[in-house]
């Protein structure tokens, strides 16, 4: 269908039509607000150890106040030498990570080499500050490459922590407490982890936004163990997720067979041509 | 080259200058801020006066001429034209006049290799000259002009791009 009002093929990228018409529609709507975008109000966090990096999140997604993931996946994979842990508003996290593992797998196959982490850290730092903050992704970025082991921040607006321990998202102040008393450099790698399933845990107890189980992600040269989940919540509900009831689970208590008499009243035999 | 010489020295006039220019501006109204911005290429109305072509794109209030309703729209619209800009200024900085001439030569030849308005065009040889083909970026992925799902009309299309509309 052709349409005569449309005068140039409508550029690539961001529509922002409709942008005019949902300010107008946000003054209209007395009580109701616009729906909410699915959030991770969540609890991330991550430790440079000494052979590598150690990144932990909650498994909880949240949407306002009803939670909407109970088994999120917060850790993103981005390349096989890098991960990184995703808060703020979920559907962001995830595009913005998939972006940055489609550049990075074109550069390395382009040249050959493992990407860098402070090179996945510039190209997620030029995509946010790009946006001003309406992409709500804050990330943490860690990885071992061949000038070491890396834990990087990235917040919203574009800004670019470069440190040894971290914690983001809404329960990030308990977590940060259990960090920044538990931290030594180069730990080993089962404290590492202990610390930060403690630090997690701690966000859980104290955030509404995060909890359920936890999942651990270990980073080293040798390459990356995903455990997921590392430990599960005790408060796990026994809902079965299919309801097929094999034959035989309710007792059969009388049987009564009637037999059904059935007479031939006409037969007609027709002869079918088959040359 | 004065100024290099003596440059411990801070040129005075120039900064009072400055400082008289930074207040003028501080009081302008909204109006001649809008203006001082990126040109908007495709905000104002087409069409001989600038005026609304209220046949075909119906009726429109002034406010939404002027002012964009979301933050990121004129900054979104204009990133291109930007980032081209500042890199051409930088190149021309470093290198002298010839090194930005001879590489927006070779842009606007590569621009000009397009199919009719109504089809799609790969843009193969702009992709390659700006380095966005071995990248990918939302304007991949997010209203592909490929796959949009209105038509223009072919005749119209046409005639607009040459200016007999």
């Amino acid at each position: 269908m052709a349409l005569s009002n449309v005068l140039e093929t409508p550029a690539a990228g961001f529509n922002f039509d409709n942008a005019a018409r949902n300010a107008a529609l946000e003054g209209l709507f007395d009580g109701a607000k616009t729906p909410n975008p699915m959030k991770t109000g969540t609890t991330i966090a991550g430790v440079v150890f000494k052979d590598g990096v150690v990144l932990g999140a909650d498994t909880r997604a949240t949407s306002s106040d009803v939670v909407a993931d109970k088994m999120c996946a917060k850790i993103h994979y981005i390349s096989p030498n890098m991960y990184c842990c995703g808060a703020g508003t979920a559907a962001d996290t995830e595009k913005t990570t998939d972006l940055l593992s489609s550049n990075l797998t074109i550069f390395s196959m382009n040249s050959g080499r493992n990407p860098r982490v402070v090179m996945a850290v510039n190209i997620l730092q030029d995509m946010l500050y790009r946006y001003h903050g309406q992409i709500g992704a804050s990330l943490i970025l860690g990885g071992v490459d061949c000038t070491g082991n890396h834990l990087y921040t990235v917040g919203p607006y574009g800004s670019v922590n470069k440190v040894p321990y971290l914690a983001m998202g809404s329960g990030d102040l308990a977590a940060l407490g259990i960090l920044e008393d538990g931290f030594k450099h180069d730990l080993e790698l089962e404290k590492a982890k202990e610390l930060v399933r403690d630090a997690i845990h701690a966000g859980i107890m104290s955030d509404l936004g995060s909890g359920n189980n936890i999942d651990i992600c270990v980073i080293t040269k040798e390459g990356v163990d995903y455990i997921r989940p590392y430990q599960e919540s005790q408060y796990k509900d026994k809902r079965k997720m299919k309801y097929k009831y094999q034959p035989g689970t309710t007792a059969v208590l009388t049987e009564k067979v009637v037999p059904f008499h059935v007479e031939v009243v006409q037969e007609t035999v027709q002869q079918m041509d088959t040359v | 080259m004065l100024r290099l010489r003596n440059a411990t020295q801070p040129d005075i006039p120039v900064y009072r200058k400055e400082i008289k220019k930074r207040c003028i501006m501080n009081s302008r109204g909204l109006r001649s801020q809008l203006k001082d911005s990126v040109p908007v290429a495709g905000l104002c109305p087409q069409g001989a006066y600038g005026v609304q072509d209220s046949l075909r794109s119906g009726f429109t209030c002034v406010k939404n001429e002027l002012l964009p309703s979301h933050p990121l729209e004129l900054s979104e619209k204009n990133f291109q034209l930007n980032q081209d800009k500042m890199n051409f200024s930088t190149l021309r900085n470093i290198q002298g006049l010839h090194a930005p001439l001879k590489l927006q030569m070779e842009y606007r030849a590569a621009r000009q290799i397009q199919r009719l308005p109504f089809l799609p065009s790969s843009n193969l040889a702009l992709d390659t000259l700006r380095g966005s083909d071995e990248s990918i970026g939302f304007e991949d992925i997010l209203s592909d002009p490929a796959q949009s799902e209105m038509m223009g009309e072919p005749h119209m299309m046409v005639e607009y791009k040459l200016g007999l509309l």
